[in-house]
């Protein structure tokens, strides 16, 4: 589904990845850990086209998405949703799903204006999709609320929506469980699940590191700017190289 | 005469002006990421008070020299303007300081009216001249005019310019200053008044420009309460040219917007020919700011912005 | 009166409302021409052209959230190709409907061709840009008249041809059914019709696919961009849109005055309209309507001052046409400073001005931040 093939990422003189390839395979759950400032994100912001990469390739099935502007991989497939919460605050949260069907949409300014049939129609489906995503994550009822006046779970989980609402192959969540408590966690987790059981494939950064392994099928390692391991949570919890840079150190 | 030479002249004369207003622009753009438009009406400001206190001297019976005269008006002018830039940061920048980017700076529009206005009906639609106080003697270099006027100017911006420099790189408030443009909240942690650096850089600032002020009416001969704006664009655009935030980039932008333009007004007719005359000459600074801003978003002497997405 | 109009409690109030608005707008200029005078129905029709104005730019600053402080360029492209194709100066008399549409196709690719290269710059960087672009149009207005003589300089171009409708020239008094007719009156009913399309389209255009597009990358645009919005088109949309109003206004403006000059377009027509769109409400359009309204009338009536200080003080201290930029300069100020989201905003905005700190921090941070 996605492959990169030895990225590299230099801001200046600092090398933030260096050399990093994976393979996420379609309809698995892969997840991405590392200690904080191990390039995580960094790596998460290539693939989804906010940097160019200095070197290397990445590949969705088969088409390159690396230095592509954002909603052309969108358009292709592959959705994220962000560490630090970003929604449009100031929308309603259907609205903000909304949004997120623009990719799979067409109507333009004339559209708009005449409000001929085809987008009366284009239009009315839109809000039902949206709303039906909604209710998939829970969010049913508070469509008309505003992002912002979320609870934080809540906002994760409109995210998560938004993200489905362009309709992705491959979603990528970055710490969708960061700062949410045990039982909101265990709800997230089987949202996970119930994606990968309708065939979407979910690539994970996560840094609850219990989390990923209980869920994953396959977990990457990195390590400042490197990937020190990969392949079955068991096959990583015993290497030597993650205990050492990370495991060891953090959640020993 | 050369008119290459001359017009290089000119072009420095004016760029050391340009420089001293750019100056103000940097360095509040530095620390508050603030656009202050009304800092060309500060300058403005600066140059009819002088004119104000020069001609009412020169009108009364008092025979003092014409350059002491001068003088008692741009004394006269800088702690006018420094109220001013006190007041404007204190009453109309400081309560949208977490406001979002636009409220700043449509504020900042609404003070450059107001103080553009207020002029206007102070001093009047027309133009206001300078008397003939200083000397206007005039040497021979390399076949082109230098007066005495446009050597003090080049000299006095040059001398107010390291000055600066040594004030922003060797005193305490220089070092506050920088550490607030990095971040105002670490500076504050480590003890340092964000309010008061805040309002020593626009102090600073409008003394400046209260200098160039008089620089350009002297030049000039005139002042005219709709200077402020032209001036104040160009002098946005040679700190831009030179990166906005960076005091060094201010001086060399300042001095090389000036040449250019004095040097496209020079040659814009040969250039294009004919078509286009020297009465274009306000359009360089916009071309340049337009190019800059494309092609070079951060400057001659700025560094590239990393992306904090 | 238009929120009346959305929000009926039953259906035939609303009808009522309407046809009351519709009677109220018809009737407008003759009451007006009794109450106050001929002159007051100029006022009205210029009003109206500053709503049109308004709206348009209320797209960019609005909805998109771009500040265009260069927006009268626009409006001048649209005034001078409608002068070059309806007037002696070149020996041109195109009809109106003719020029009107394509003044403001001029206007919308100049604003691309502004926009394409500039709308990857942070916010206020694009309010300079624009300006410098406003005062370029506007130098070049000034002395394209030698050698060739394009714009004829700052004398303008002069005896512009009227509106023609089925052989009535708006230009003159005229019998219309039993009513006498003045230029303002006819105009009145043109700008009228225009005005209302505009609203139409600004509504219409709000709650549309490509309306929230706008207003995403308004309030996150590196989320925008991750939802799949390409936002640089998107917002080259919005400029061009915008661009289209200001040219189709400025189409109106020259047919209507018959006489066209730089004079008429600097950067205070600019700040004007910016300041109808935060005094009434950014991003509202009941509350740009508003805002176009009092800024146009509130100096016709500053008028009165005038004759209040002959009659007060014995002479005129303070020319009142003076005071009126001095007034917009500190409202500008004023409302940022205790009512930015405008007097009568949208609910969205209000919050927006009056965010909490932490949501605030995390769209300064975004909002204007582009990527390299």
């Amino acid at each position: 589904m996605l492959t990169v093939v030895g990225v590299s990422k230099r801001f200046g003189g600092i090398t933030a990845l260096q050399e990093v390839s994976l393979e996420v395979r379609a309809g698995e759950i892969y997840g991405l850990i590392g200690p904080n400032g191990a390039g995580k994100t960094t790596l998460f912001n290539c693939m989804t086209g906010l940097y160019g990469v200095s070197s290397g390739e990445i590949l969705l099935a088969g088409e390159r998405v690396h230095n592509q502007k954002p909603h052309r991989i969108v358009q292709r497939g592959f959705a994220r949703t962000f560490q630090n919460i970003r929604l449009f605050a100031n929308m309603s949260a259907l609205d903000n799903v909304r949004v997120g069907r623009h990719v799979r949409t067409r109507a333009g300014v004339l559209g708009a204006v005449l409000r001929d049939r085809r987008t009366r129609a284009e239009e009315a489906d839109n809000r039902r999709r949206a709303q039906a995503l909604l209710d998939f994550v829970g969010l049913g009822n508070k469509a008309r609320t505003l992002a912002g006046h979320l609870a934080y779970g809540e906002q994760r989980r409109l995210e998560i929506a938004r993200a489905l609402a362009t309709e992705p192959r491959l979603l990528a969540l970055d710490e969708p469980v960061a700062g949410m408590n045990p039982a909101e966690r265990q709800q997230m987790r089987e949202l996970f699940l119930r994606l990968r059981s309708q065939g979407l494939t979910l690539l994970l950064i996560e840094h609850d590191v219990k989390l990923v392994m209980g869920l994953c099928d396959r977990v990457a390692v990195l390590d400042y700017g490197r990937k020190i391991a990969e392949g079955s949570p068991s096959e990583v919890r015993q290497n030597p190289a993650v205990i050492a840079a990370y495991l060891g150190g953090d959640a020993a | 005469m050369d008119i290459f030479i001359q017009q290089l002249i000119n072009g420095l004369v004016l760029g050391s002006i340009y420089a001293l207003v750019a100056l103000g622009y940097t360095m509040v753009y530095g620390i508050l990421e603030l656009i202050n438009f009304a800092h060309g009406e500060v300058t403005m400001i600066g140059a009819m008070v002088a004119l104000a206190v020069i001609g009412a001297i020169a009108g009364s019976a008092l025979d003092l020299p014409g350059l002491l005269v001068v003088l008692a008006g741009v004394l006269v002018a800088i702690p006018a303007c420094m109220l001013l830039g006190f007041t404007i940061e204190k009453v109309a920048y400081r309560p949208l300081r977490r406001a979002p980017r636009l409220a700043p700076l449509i504020t900042a529009i609404g003070v450059s009216i107001v103080l553009q206005n207020s002029a206007m009906l102070i001093w009047g639609r027309q133009y206001v001249s300078f008397p003939p106080l200083i000397p206007q003697n005039s040497h021979e270099i390399l076949g082109a005019h230098i007066t005495d006027l446009q050597i003090f100017i080049i000299l006095l911006s040059t001398l107010i310019m390291a000055g600066l420099w040594l004030l922003v790189q060797q005193s305490t408030l220089g070092r506050a200053m920088r550490a607030t443009a990095q971040s105002k909240e670490v500076a504050a942690l480590m003890g340092v008044n964000v309010d008061r650096v805040i309002s020593a850089t626009f102090l600073i600032g409008s003394a400046l420009a209260a200098i160039a002020g008089v620089m350009v009416s002297a030049y000039y001969g005139l002042a005219h309460y709709y200077m402020g704006f032209m001036l104040g664009l160009k002098a946005f655009s040679a700190a831009v040219l030179g990166g906005i935030g960076n005091i060094a980039g201010a001086m060399l932008g300042g001095l090389l917007l000036g040449v250019i333009e004095a040097l496209g007004a020079g040659y814009i007719g040969d250039l294009t020919g004919g078509f286009l005359g020297s009465h274009y000459q306000d359009v360089f600074a916009f071309f340049v700011l337009i190019l800059v801003l494309v092609f070079r978003p951060s400057g001659l002497l700025g560094e590239r912005v990393a992306s904090r997405a | 009166m238009l929120d009346l109009l959305r929000r009926p409690r039953t259906r035939s109030q609303a009808r009522a409302a309407l046809i009351l608005l519709a009677v109220l707008l018809a009737l407008l200029p003759f009451l007006t021409e009794a109450a106050l005078g001929r002159s007051w129905v100029r006022v009205l029709d210029f009003a109206l052209l500053y709503v049109i104005l308004a709206l348009g730019l209320n797209i960019v600053v609005g909805y998109a959230g771009l500040l265009d402080l260069g927006y009268v360029a626009f409006y001048a492209l649209g005034a001078y190709l409608y002068a070059w194709l309806a007037s002696p100066h070149f020996g041109l008399h195109l009809p109106f409907w003719a020029v009107l549409p394509l003044g403001a196709a001029l206007a919308g690719v100049f604003g691309v061709l502004l926009g394409a290269p500039t709308l990857r710059l942070r916010g206020d960087y694009l309010a300079i840009v624009t300006l410098g672009f406003g005062e370029i149009i506007r130098i070049f207005m000034n002395n394209l008249n030698a050698p060739v003589n394009i714009t004829n300089g700052p004398q303008g171009i002069n005896l512009i041809d009227p509106v023609h409708v089925a052989g009535l020239s708006f230009g003159k008094t005229q019998q219309v059914l039993g009513l006498t007719l003045s230029s303002a009156h006819f105009y009145y009913y043109l700008f009228l019709a225009f005005t209302l399309a505009t609203i139409f389209i600004a509504y219409r255009l709000q709650d549309s696919r490509i309306g929230r597009a706008w207003v995403a990358i308004r309030e996150d645009e590196v989320a925008a961009a991750a939802m799949g919005i390409d936002t640089r088109n998107v917002k080259l949309l919005a400029f061009a849109m915008g661009a289209l109003f200001g040219g189709l206004a400025g189409g109106l403006f020259a047919a209507f005055q018959g006489f066209i000059s730089p004079e008429s377009f600097n950067l205070w027509e600019s700040i004007l309209i910016l300041c109808m769109i935060v005094l009434g409400g950014m991003g509202h359009i009941p509350g740009v309507i508003l805002g176009a309204l009092l800024l146009t009338v509130l100096p016709e009536a500053l008028r009165y001052l005038g004759d209040w200080q002959r009659l007060v003080l014995g002479e005129v201290l303070v020319e009142p046409t003076d005071l009126r930029m001095l007034l917009f300069g500190a409202a500008l100020v004023l409302m940022m400073i205790y009512r930015p989201e405008g007097l009568i905003p949208s609910r969205q905005r209000k919050r927006e001005f009056h965010a909490e700190d932490g949501v605030l921090e995390q769209e300064q941070a975004s909002l204007y931040d582009t990527r390299t």
